[in-house]
This record gives C-alpha cells, sequence and structure tokens, in this order.
C-alpha cells in the first residue's frame, strides 16, 4: 500500500467525520440539505477511492448511484418538498447544540476506541481506520436522528447513517454486493423522501413534525 | 420435481404473482389469485421435505434450519391469504380501501411473502440482509394501506425504527464480511453461510462479538424486543387485520431465523463472547415489559400486539438459555406462536367487522352472539396464555422446567412474567367473550376456515406430537448448540 494511496482515503473518510459535524450545528434546513449533498459528493469521492485504489470496477458505480442521487436528486426534491409544503425553516432541536455537539465527540471517541483496538491485528492498516469512520459517522447519523423533531431533518439523519453504512461497505476489501446494497438503500430512500411529500400533500397530518408521533403512542383515542 | 425446481417455485410463483397481480384490475379475481399462488407456493415449499435437496450454491440453501420455516412460512401465508380473500371485500364495501389500493394491496402480498421466502432460503449474509428488507418495505406500504391518520403516522414510525434496525443490521453484516474476509479470501465466499460456519473458529472473535452486538440490536428491532418494539404496537393495530396475522406470525420469525444463524456463528468460534447472556436479558426485558403493558391495552389488535412481543421474549430467552431441551422449546414456541397468533388476528379480523371497532370495552359476549367465532378466538386466546393441552403449553412448559434446573432464579423472573401475561389475557378475554352481547352485530364475512384449521394443529400437536416433527426439532436443536 502506497502512503499516497492511504493517506488520500484516510482523508475523505476524515472530512465525511467532519461533515457530519457540521450537518449537527447547521440550525437552517436549507443550509442542513447543502452540507448533506456535500457530504453525499464526498462520500462519492471515497467510494471511487476505494474503487482505484482495491481495482474493484463495480464501486464506481455505487460512486456515481451516492454522487447522483444522494449528492444531486435527492437534495433537490427535499428543497422542493420545504418549499411547496411550507415547512419551518428553522431545524428543530430537541437538546441545544453544544450538548449535541460534546455527544458527538463522545460517539467519536467511541468508535475509534472500539474499532481500532479491534483491528489491532488486522494487516490491511486502510480497512481498520475506514471502518472506525464509518462507525462514527453511522453513530452520528443516529445522533441526529434522535436530536431532530422534524421529518425532514431526521431523514437527512438517517441518509447521513447510511453514508457511513456504504463508506463501511466499500472499505471491506472484496466486499460483494455493495452495488446491490447501495440500490437497496437507495431505494428505501426514494421511499422515505415520497413518503414525506405524500403524507403532507394528502393534508393528513397537521404537521410532519415526529412529536405528533409521540402523543399518539398507545393507545388509540 | 426435483428438490432445486420446488426451491426455484417457493421463490419464482411469489414474485411472478406479484408481477400478475399489479397488472390484474377487480379485486375478487385478484384475491383468488392471490390464495391460488400462496397455496401452490405452500405445496412447492412441503415438498422440499420429501424431495432431494438442491446442493447449496452461493445464494440459496435448503437444510434442515430453514426448511420447516419455509413451509411453515408458505402455510400461513396461504391460511392468511385465503382469510383475506373473504375479508377483504368488505373493506371496500365500508370505504376503507379503494380497488386501485387493493390491487396494489394483493401484489405486494406477494412480494412480501418472496421476500420472506427468499430472506429463510438464502445462503448469503448480504443476500438476506436484501431480502428483509424488501419484506420490511412491502409490509410498511401495507401497515398504511387504510391511508387514515393513525394508518399512516404507524407505517411512518414503523419505517423509520426499520430502517434504522436494518441499517444496524447491515453494518454487523458488513464486520462478519471483515472478520471472515482475512480467513476465507475476498469476494463472494466470505458471505455464504456454509463457508462462514465451517470457517468461523479461525475468525477474528473479538470482530465477531461487536458484529453481533450490531446484528441482535439491528435484527431484534426487527424482533420486536423490547426496547426497540415501539414500532410493533402500532404497525399491528392500524394495518389490515391479514397483515397483522402475517407480520406477528411469520415476519417476527424470519427477523428471528436471521439472529439464529448468526448466534450459530457466534457457538461455533470458541474464543467469541457466548451470546446466550445478552438474549436472555433482552429475552426477559421484553417478556416482562410487555406483560406489564397487556393490562393497560383498551384495543384489541394493540392487546395481541404486546402479546407476540411477550411471546418473542420467550423464545428469545429459550435460545439464549441454550442446550438441547431449551432450543427444542424454543424451536416448538415459534412454530406454535406463529400458528395460535395467526388465528387470534383471523378470529380479531372478524370481530372487528362485525362490531366495528377495536376498542375492547365495546366488545361483549362474544360466544353468545357468535358461538363459532367466540369459542374458536376463547381456544385461541387460552392457548396463547399457555392453557394445556396446546402446543404452547407444552413449549413454555418446557422452557419453564429446563430454566429452573439450569438458572432459578432467571426461571422466577420468567414465571413471574408468564403469570402476568396469563391473568392480562384472561381478563381481557373473559369480558370480549362472555356476558352479555353488546355493541353493534353487523354481519360477518370473513372464513372462519383458517382459525379453526389453525386451532386443530396447535391442539392436536399439543396433545400428540409427529414423531417425524419431534427428530425435527431434536436435530435442529443439536445443531444450534
Amino acid at each position: 500500500m502506497h502512503g499516497l494511496d492511504f493517506d488520500i482515503a484516510h482523508l475523505l473518510a476524515g472530512s465525511l467525520v467532519l461533515v457530519s459535524f457540521m450537518m449537527i450545528y447547521q440550525d437552517r434546513i436549507y443550509s442542513l440539505l447543502n452540507t448533506f449533498a456535500l457530504q453525499a459528493v464526498l462520500l462519492a469521492l471515497a467510494v471511487a477511492w476505494q474503487a482505484w485504489i482495491q481495482g474493484a470496477h463495480h464501486l464506481y458505480a455505487s460512486a456515481a448511484l451516492a454522487l447522483v442521487f444522494k449528492g444531486t436528486i435527492v437534495p433537490w426534491a427535499l428543497h422542493r418538498i420545504v418549499q411547496r409544503l411550507g415547512i419551518h425553516r428553522e431545524v428543530e432541536v430537541v437538546t441545544g447544540v453544544v450538548p449535541t455537539m460534546l455527544a458527538g465527540m463522545g460517539l467519536v471517541a467511541l468508535s475509534i476506541l472500539l474499532m481500532l483496538q479491534l483491528t489491532e491485528s488486522a494487516e490491511n492498516a486502510l480497512a481498520r481506520e475506514d471502518l472506525a469512520f464509518a462507525l462514527s459517522v453511522i453513530l452520528l447519523g443516529m445522533l441526529m436522528m434522535v436530536t431532530r423533531r422534524n421529518a425532514v431533518t431526521q431523514v437527512v439523519g438517517f441518509m447521513s447513517l447510511e453514508n457511513g453504512l456504504i463508506l463501511a461497505a466499500a472499505g471491506a476489501q472484496g466486499m460483494p454486493l455493495v452495488v446491490e446494497i447501495s440500490v437497496a438503500f437507495s431505494v428505501l430512500i426514494a421511499m422515505i423522501v415520497i413518503g414525506v411529500f405524500l403524507f403532507r400533500i394528502r393534508e393528513r397530518f397537521d404537521s410532519v413534525d415526529l412529536e405528533s408521533l409521540d402523543e399518539f403512542r398507545g393507545e388509540r383515542r | 420435481m426435483t428438490g432445486a425446481d420446488a426451491l426455484s417455485a417457493v421463490l419464482v410463483l411469489p414474485a411472478g404473482g406479484a408481477a400478475l397481480l399489479a397488472l390484474l384490475p377487480g379485486y375478487r379475481a385478484s384475491s383468488w389469485i392471490n390464495v391460488a399462488t400462496s397455496f401452490l407456493t405452500f405445496v412447492a415449499a412441503a415438498s422440499l421435505l420429501v424431495l432431494d435437496r438442491p446442493a447449496p450454491g452461493d445464494f440459496l440453501r435448503v437444510d434442515d434450519l430453514n426448511v420447516v420455516f419455509v413451509v411453515l412460512n408458505t402455510l400461513v401465508g396461504f391460511t392468511a391469504a385465503f382469510f383475506s380473500a373473504s375479508y377483504i371485500g368488505h373493506e371496500l364495501q365500508i370505504g376503507r380501501v379503494t380497488p386501485a389500493n387493493l390491487r396494489f394491496y394483493h401484489a405486494m402480498y406477494q412480494m412480501m411473502m418472496f421476500g420472506m421466502n427468499l430472506a429463510l432460503v438464502s445462503n448469503n449474509i448480504g443476500l438476506m440482509w436484501v431480502a428483509i428488507e424488501l419484506a420490511t418495505l412491502t409490509t410498511v406500504l401495507m401497515v398504511g394501506l387504510y391511508r387514515t391518520h393513525e394508518a399512516l403516522e404507524a407505517a411512518w414510525k414503523y419505517f423509520i425504527l426499520g430502517s434504522v434496525g436494518i441499517a444496524l443490521a447491515l453494518f454487523g453484516t458488513i464486520l462478519v464480511y471483515v472478520a471472515a474476509q482475512p480467513v476465507l479470501g475476498e469476494g463472494m465466499p466470505s458471505m455464504v453461510w456454509g463457508n462462514l460456519i465451517s470457517a468461523a473458529p479461525r475468525f477474528d472473535p473479538a470482530m465477531l462479538n461487536v458484529a453481533f452486538v450490531f446484528l441482535l440490536v439491528g435484527y431484534g428491532t426487527k424482533v420486536g424486543l423490547a426496547p426497540f418494539h415501539a414500532w410493533l404496537p402500532d404497525a399491528h393495530a392500524e394495518g389490515p387485520t391479514p397483515i397483522s396475522a402475517v407480520l406477528s406470525g411469520l415476519l417476527l420469525n424470519v427477523a428471528l431465523y436471521a439472529l439464529l444463524r448468526f448466534k450459530l456463528l457466534m457457538a461455533a468460534n470458541e474464543a467469541a463472547v457466548a451470546p446466550g447472556p445478552l438474549m436472555i436479558a433482552l429475552g426477559l426485558l421484553s417478556l416482562v415489559f410487555a406483560a406489564l403493558m397487556l393490562y393497560r391495552r383498551r384495543d384489541i389488535k394493540r392487546l395481541f400486539a404486546y402479546s407476540s412481543i411477550e411471546h418473542m421474549g420467550i423464545i428469545v430467552f429459550a435460545f439464549g438459555i441454550g442446550g438441547p431441551l431449551a432450543n427444542f422449546a424454543g424451536l416448538l414456541h415459534m412454530v406454535m406462536h406463529s400458528l395460535t397468533k395467526s388465528a387470534i388476528f383471523f378470529a380479531v379480523g372478524n370481530v372487528t367487522q362485525i362490531k366495528g371497532t377495536q376498542n375492547i370495552a365495546e366488545i361483549r359476549g362474544l360466544t353468545q352472539s357468535h358461538p363459532a367465532l367466540g369459542w374458536g378466538l376463547v381456544l385461541a386466546v387460552l392457548s396463547i396464555a399457555g392453557m394445556p393441552p396446546s402446543g404452547v403449553f407444552m413449549s413454555e412448559f418446557l422452557v419453564v422446567t429446563t430454566s429452573f434446573a439450569r438458572m432459578p432464579i432467571l426461571a422466577l423472573i420468567l414465571a413471574f412474567g408468564l403469570i402476568l401475561a396469563f391473568a392480562a389475557l384472561l381478563l381481557r378475554l373473559s369480558g370480549i367473550a362472555f356476558g352479555a352481547p353488546s355493541g353493534e352485530d353487523r354481519p360477518m364475512h370473513g372464513s372462519l376456515v383458517p382459525l379453526w384449521l389453525h386451532l386443530a394443529l396447535v391442539y392436536l400437536i399439543g396433545l400428540h406430537m409427529p414423531q417425524p416433527m419431534v427428530d425435527w426439532f431434536q436435530t435442529v436443536a443439536a445443531i444450534l448448540g
């Protein structure tokens, strides 16, 4: 493994984590969507780089999917949905930015401690660092899902979580079915996005705020 | 016909059926095509029991562990389709669904059967994940079928929690691959079950441990284990009743089957942490939590949804204890719960159509007003509560005695949970079934045949379990370790 190959893979995976942090402190939905698009583009680059250094050409398909679908179409569609449905332009949070950031740092530390210790014996340094970064992105995505109230921002959190998964799958040397899995995820995301849209366009919900789901929990009134 | 043909029929029939049903207008014909397709799939699956099994490939396999689950899956798929055919027409008449919805419903029904069958026969951890995702997506769509406020909310909640669950399961799957790759080499061989099991002793145990935690939380969400169960009661209560029957009876089993597969992998590696304690803890938590929640239910479908969480807890607990007897009990309980719980939902479907409500307080004296339905429900609920001589009693009895012999303190908690749930169910049942009939009395449309068929199976097995079945359970219990 050349030093440069490794460094670039490292840089790209690390910047995914960094963008995850940027997503946590965005307080406007539009800028959150833009940040997500940036993460998707970085993911596409990271996956394409893995495809190049592993000589795994099928990964280019995953990279292209990430770029076109998650980097372009989905953010654009969500922009339109926010516009059409007149959703609050501000991100509604459950906890403040500072505690969330601190929790996020804790999660990243946790995943690095866990993964690096775990893969100490592995001869492939690339795979182990990649897994640590990927788990960080996954945990930060989950953190975003639990600390956000609005359905659109939760969807963004889920997609960011899924970015971490694709990163992990691409980093696992020679893993088959990565393309199939990224297609399966794209279908899932497309359905979530369509779901958000349909919920509102039928005007069955007063808001897509998940808080109103909580009220419903338990029993039919 | 060879085993390979039967195996492809189990997958091709539902996939083809879904395509056909998506094209056909007219719900009457569609509902019977749905039944016929499900029946043929069941025949193909049952023939796998007697035909020579095809050699496992990179993607598909039939072995002792999955063959009976495939048969059970297609059997309940068929009876639920039959029930649905007699039931769903009335939902159209009272305007809860439109003809276009029904066309979609029937196509999705076969799609879901395809996803579940594929998950059961897959020989590949990646393919299994994709299949379970497919089954989840189709059930989400069906839970939201009525398009009411509540149904959409239930579907959305199921969607978000289910997605996070399967995302975590995928990370666990990737970690299993990462553990396997140094031993089995790059590419497809490192994802094939047969290879994984035989090479598992040489995997990195630490990696397997972490992978199992992700798999347990991920697939455990789909099993409905507390504290990841939040989607389950809403999804059961707001979807069409045939789908509640399939969700409880089949989809939970499929997710549990996936967990069992990975438990096997853990057990094959001696240095890896024993999965037992984790499963025991989650199982007991689900059991006691769900048993307590049973008391506050006012909605009849939610009541039985919580009962499903309780039974999943018992099963996971049994497999967590491990050993030939407890595994035997766990497998038997999976089969019995699946048959009984779907029977209960067939009965509940009729009850809600007759009374026009799911509110338990408004349902009274069913055994007087509708004896065949009322007594069927009584027998089914007694069975699920664990009264002898049903098969559920037998498996619960086995779980309790084994755990008393092995871990007396845990057995006390188990018995406490079981008694709590028993009392809660009987309390509710006495109101629903006995006393003076009250409330509305609309005509009944759903067929009672599937209900009584399932009951007959459950009680017959409880009275006398056929020898081949005992042999099969013993073989598989031994494999599970």
